[in-house]
């Protein structure tokens, strides 16, 4: 399982941009946003939270179909699936490799993108923690809808309508422990929440996507 | 014969049509669905025998 | 005899080809009754005015759009469990008529809405909640349409179902969390103290029954298609295969 998240991990790097594209993409998000809206610091300081959450969703799904999509170009998908490792271990090193290459990064520079927001200060530590317990969820269920798609043509479009409604309880948690903790307010319950998404999608969705993997291989 | 709807007559009404709308576009599209696939499933099962 | 002779393709044609036209014209004559009653013969609100007459569609619409989904759910373990094709189409043939329900539960809601709550969209949880079921509803239909194989359709919008409503019900009390509603509590529940005026009530069953039935009616209709849908491949693929041999 070592082998295959660092197999992986190489061929993200070696392929250009695996770390440095998804994170291209949420400063752009976030550079967009000001433009958008306006440079009035309040307003981008109310809102920063929520564009923050959202462009770090867009940011992983960006990457999403790439999981599985190459494995099966190349014919090494079967293979793995009749390789003694077990189907589930092999989504779940899958979901942790994904979530290296861009959970990851995006929560390390979340905080420092804050700045450009003009995000209030007591709501830093609330988006870290926030983003270091979501992204893990997102990188579970995106893995979950890569295998759906994965024998698809056209998969890239559908997977992000079939994952963005399944993010949405992620998102509402994520952003709302980031707002209630710039407003100083107590945030601790949307983050055990968002804590208790993390640890039940870490115990289903491998298996769902290995359920999922096998019945496209079939 | 109309009740008096009073200020409310404009919604009412909309919401009425759009409703009723909405479901006869679903029955007439699956009705007329329906009738095209049996058509060419009896033509399909026709010159298989023949 | 057992309930699942009627997952044989075959008998379940013959069985629903008489009851098809009684639940059409019995969905009919409930639903014409039904509206008729509530929007001629009841009496205004006193604080809604005129616009109480729309809970006749919109408290039905919604309440088989999550039963549709339901039964979608349902559909799907039975197909997982005992790989019976009928309850997969039957599955398929819910979720366009279970994303019609919702649309028509969001447009009446938001015209009533309107001179309500002097807005047509308020992002209250129950709206919410409808909309990303609503989101939910194109997923599926969108994964059936994209995938050749019948079987591996099948399989894979299960999942999807199952799936999907864990994160539907999740989604359902996050909202709850996010923001507090405009929306009025259950306006239909056993314990009648809560239940609206019974002058409102009797219509307003007859319109659930109309609904139910009509939705009953199209599902039936609706699976009938995708049976013969299903045959005619089988059968276009058996004369190929035969010209293949020739």
């Amino acid at each position: 399982m070592k082998a295959l998240i660092l197999r992986d991990l190489r061929l993200a790097i070696r392929a250009g941009g695996g770390f440095g594209l998804g994170l291209a993409f949420f400063l752009i998000v976030i550079v967009l946003v000001p433009f958008g809206v306006g440079p009035e610091a309040a307003v981008l300081r109310r809102i920063a939270p929520g564009i923050l959450w959202v462009a770090a969703l867009l940011a992983a799904l960006l990457s999403l179909d790439r999981i599985f999509a190459l494995d099966h170009e190349d014919g090494s998908l079967p293979l793995l699936a009749t390789a003694p490792l077990p189907l589930e271990s092999v989504a779940l090193a899958k979901a942790i490799a994904h979530w290296i290459t861009t959970g990851l990064p995006l929560t390390l520079a979340a905080p420092g993108l804050g700045f450009l927001l003009n995000l209030s200060p007591a709501a830093y530590p609330w988006l870290f923690g926030g983003l270091a317990l979501g992204t893990p969820a997102l990188s579970l269920i995106g893995t979950f809808g890569a295998a759906l798609t994965v024998g698809l043509r056209r998969g890239g479009l559908l997977l992000s309508l079939l994952v963005l409604p399944l993010y949405v309880p992620i998102l509402i948690f994520g952003a709302e422990a980031a707002r209630r903790g710039g407003d100083g307010l107590e945030a601790t319950v949307p983050l055990v929440f968002l804590g208790g998404i993390a640890l039940g999608t870490l115990a289903l969705m491998p298996f769902a996507a290995a359920l999922v993997l096998r019945i496209n291989l079939r | 014969m109309m009740p008096d709807l009073g200020p409310y007559a404009g919604p009412v009404i909309w919401a009425y049509v759009a409703s009723i709308g909405l479901i006869l576009v679903l029955v007439l599209a699956s009705w007329r669905r329906a009738v095209r696939i049996r058509r060419a499933l009896q033509q399909a099962e026709g010159q298989n025998r023949g | 005899m057992s309930i699942w002779e009627y997952a044989n393709p075959k008998k379940f044609v013959e069985t629903t080809t008489p009851l098809l036209p009684w639940t059409f014209g019995l969905a009919g004559l409930c639903l014409v009754g039904g509206l008729i009653w509530g929007f001629f013969f009841t009496p205004d609100d006193y604080r809604q005015g005129a616009t109480v007459k729309i809970i006749y569609l919109h408290v039905p619409s919604a309440l088989m759009a999550i039963n549709a989904w339901l039964m979608m759910l349902v559909a799907s373990l039975i197909w997982l469990v005992r790989r019976h094709h009928v309850s997969a189409l039957a599955a398929r043939a819910a979720a366009p008529v279970g994303v019609t329900m919702t649309l028509v539960a969001l447009v009446t809601g938001a015209i009533w809405g309107q001179p309500m709550w002097g807005t047509w969209w308020a992002w209250d949880p129950r709206l919410t909640s409808f909309l990303i079921l609503f989101l939910f509803y194109l997923g599926y239909m969108a994964l059936w349409e994209a995938i050749a194989d019948p079987d591996t359709a099948a399989d894979l919008t299960s999942v999807l179902c199952i799936v999907g409503s864990v994160f539907a019900l999740l989604s359902r009390y996050a909202v709850n969390f996010w923001n507090q509603g405009l929306h009025q509590g259950a306006s239909l529940s056993l314990d009648a103290e809560k239940n609206v005026a019974d002058i409102f009530y009797y219509p307003l069953l007859a319109c659930i029954a109309g609904f139910v039935l009509l939705f009953l009616a199209l599902v039936l209709l609706r699976t009938r298609t995708e049976i013969r849908v299903r045959r005619i491949r089988a059968l276009e693929l058996r004369a190929r295969r035969a010209e293949a041999r020739t």
